[in-house]
């Protein structure tokens, strides 16, 4: 099978998600594995591709490319899929790969899953495994078309290093700056802030922390773990917290290693977005609280009392690694 | 302005989530069906787009008979008419197909859907169509503003927003903070009962993927106590017992 995975970066550098597409996609190759950059990216970076596993990457640097564009992007990622005859289009399940994944399957004539949770299934036709219902359940999807896009969700697959190099080659999709109808005027990224879709470690609160004036213990303790921090959805329809930490069915579904919850009951529709996290603490003054059910870790009392607590053993536990 | 916009038929957000015949069907025994919310704040936003610069909204969905008290509701909270068009909703790419091959004549201005059906969560139906329809598209979108043919947008990006420029035509996607969602008064009840709701037999759109069957997740073993007074313990537990600090 030839693969060809989009490898997405971020001001000339990639990111975690895109070294777990590459692995996922040599897990699966029995042919080769093509990533397709787009934009400025120093060759040393593209060639450390490699070691994930890609066997050659076509570099698309035209100055016009150089932001982030979905029409532009998904016609390079759709022209590169055509150079390598891929049968199956790995992209990263991030915000900008869920702008370009069902462009690139609507011009390849492509079936497509996403949020994909497993590697294929090709014993008998292609059968991939995705989450449902926000979290609440899994569904096994087959793709009957030859050419498949899979978009994989991001901190599902782990990062394989393989002895193995890759070469990088030049190419251009014959596109143009005006070939695009959107264009972008401005971006905006909170610097030195973990993007919550993209953390490993989340402490997140919610009216049990009584108002916004409080919120510097979760802030706190986030800071010391190195975790994003996130809320409910009371907490964000009060505008105690920016609507972007909501996560939840209606708000964002995450799947970290660490999930602190502080003060959230865990109503079904929170449960749904964080469910697929590996390690869940609830921290809730009411026992009867569900979170308790589907935490490994439970802590029954105060949050005012309980957070400094903790911050205070994390604190140790930080300079005694250091 | 002439604007669409894709509503799913969706069980509500407490749905306790369960399967029949062999985990292969949704059950949908005591479920509750609502508009999927995110298509709820595209309508929003639509009514309020046209309300202010003049224009008519179509609400579309692809569905079966049963989808339409959702799309009564669209019409009650405001959309102007509605089309159902009469298949069973198999995958992504069948509703985009579909709604593309009936909007390709009507010459909408503009496109909502929300960024994801709470179902399927596939987010793939705006950016299908509008690769179908040859339009512009932008996803999980926190702001629009309408000026004569230009569109001001933010939206959502890892770690951050982006604002873009675009001209009509365009098809988006709604993320959560784009307006408050808009709850129907009597009025808009009453009118919804007498507003057009045309229903269109399905083209010969082809479903390139199907579900073939469901799992729920295996459930938690038992939550490990720890004492308040004890609190600290837990950085030790989830570095040395959980291992993910």
């Amino acid at each position: 099978m030839n693969i060809l995975v989009f490898a997405e970066n971020q001001e000339g550098n990639f990111k975690k998600s895109v070294f777990e597409a590459i692995s996922f996609a040599s897990q699966i190759s029995e042919g080769k594995v093509m990533v397709a950059s787009i934009g400025k990216v120093d060759e040393a970076k593209l060639a450390e591709l490699g070691k994930y596993g890609a066997n050659k990457v076509y570099h698309y640097q035209q100055e016009y490319l150089n932001q982030f564009n979905g029409e532009l992007y998904s016609k390079v990622i759709a022209h590169a899929a055509k150079s390598c005859n891929a049968d199956v289009i790995v992209i990263s399940n991030t915000y900008s790969g869920k702008m370009v994944a069902p462009r690139v399957a609507a011009q390849l004539n492509a079936g497509i899953a996403s949020g994909v949770i497993s590697l294929p299934d090709t014993q008998a036709g292609f059968k991939v495994r995705r989450s449902v219902f926000s979290g609440k359940a899994f569904a096994d999807v087959a793709i009957n078309t030859s050419v498949k896009v899979l978009a994989i969700t991001p901190n599902s697959f782990t990062i394989n290093e393989i002895d193995n190099t890759c070469s990088v080659e030049a190419a251009d999709a014959g596109l143009n700056a005006t070939d695009a109808k959107t264009k972008s005027i401005e971006i905006a990224r909170a610097s030195g802030k973990i993007p919550l879709t993209e953390a490993e470690l989340v402490v997140s609160a919610g009216r049990g922390m009584k108002g916004p004036e409080n919120w510097n213990l979760v802030e706190e303790l986030a800071d010391i773990l190195g975790a994003a921090t996130a809320c409910s959805k009371p907490v964000s329809d009060m505008h105690w917290r920016p609507h972007s930490e909501h996560v939840g069915q209606t708000g964002i579904t995450i799947k970290p290693n660490l999930y602190i919850a502080i003060g959230i009951s865990g109503a079904i529709q929170h449960l749904a977005g964080v469910s697929s996290s590996k390690v869940i603490v609830a921290i809730n003054k009411d026992p009867e609280a569900p979170f308790f059910k589907a935490a490994d870790y439970g802590i029954i009392g105060d949050a005012f009392e309980i957070l400094p607590k903790i911050t205070e053993a994390a604190k140790a536990f930080k300079s005694q690694q250091a | 302005m002439k604007v669409l916009v894709c509503i799913s038929n969706v069980p509500d957000t407490t749905t306790k989530v369960t399967f029949t015949e062999n985990n292969t069907k949704f059950n949908t025994q005591g479920v509750q069906f609502i508009i999927n919310p995110y298509d709820e704040l595209a309508l929003t936003k639509a009514l309020e787009l046209t309300e202010k610069s003049g224009g008519t909204v179509t609400a579309i969905n692809v569905g079966l008979a049963d989808a339409e008290p959702s799309i009564r509701k669209a019409l009650a909270i405001g959309a102007h008419d509605a089309v159902r068009i009469n298949a069973e909703p198999v995958d992504a790419f069948f509703v985009a197909a579909e709604i593309a091959n009936y909007a390709k004549n009507e010459n909408f201005d503009l496109i909502l859907a929300g960024r994801e059906s709470i179902d399927y969560n596939g987010g793939l139906v705006a950016g299908l169509l509008a690769e179908m329809l040859n339009m512009p598209s932008v996803n999980v979108i926190t702001a629009i503003e309408v000026n004569g043919d230009t569109v001001s947008l933010e939206r959502d990006i890892d770690g951050g927003r982006e604002k873009l420029e675009c001209k009509l035509p365009l098809v988006v996607s709604a993320q959560k903070e784009l307006t408050e969602p808009r709850i129907p008064n009597m009025r808009g009840i009453m009118a919804a009962r007498t507003k057009p709701l045309k229903v269109v037999e399905a083209n010969t759109a082809q479903a390139n993927s199907q579900t073939l069957s469901f799992e729920l997740p295996a459930a938690k073993g038992a939550c490990k106590m720890i004492s308040v007074e004890e609190a600290g313990k837990l950085i030790e537990l989830l570095h040395s017992e959980a291992k993910v600090i």
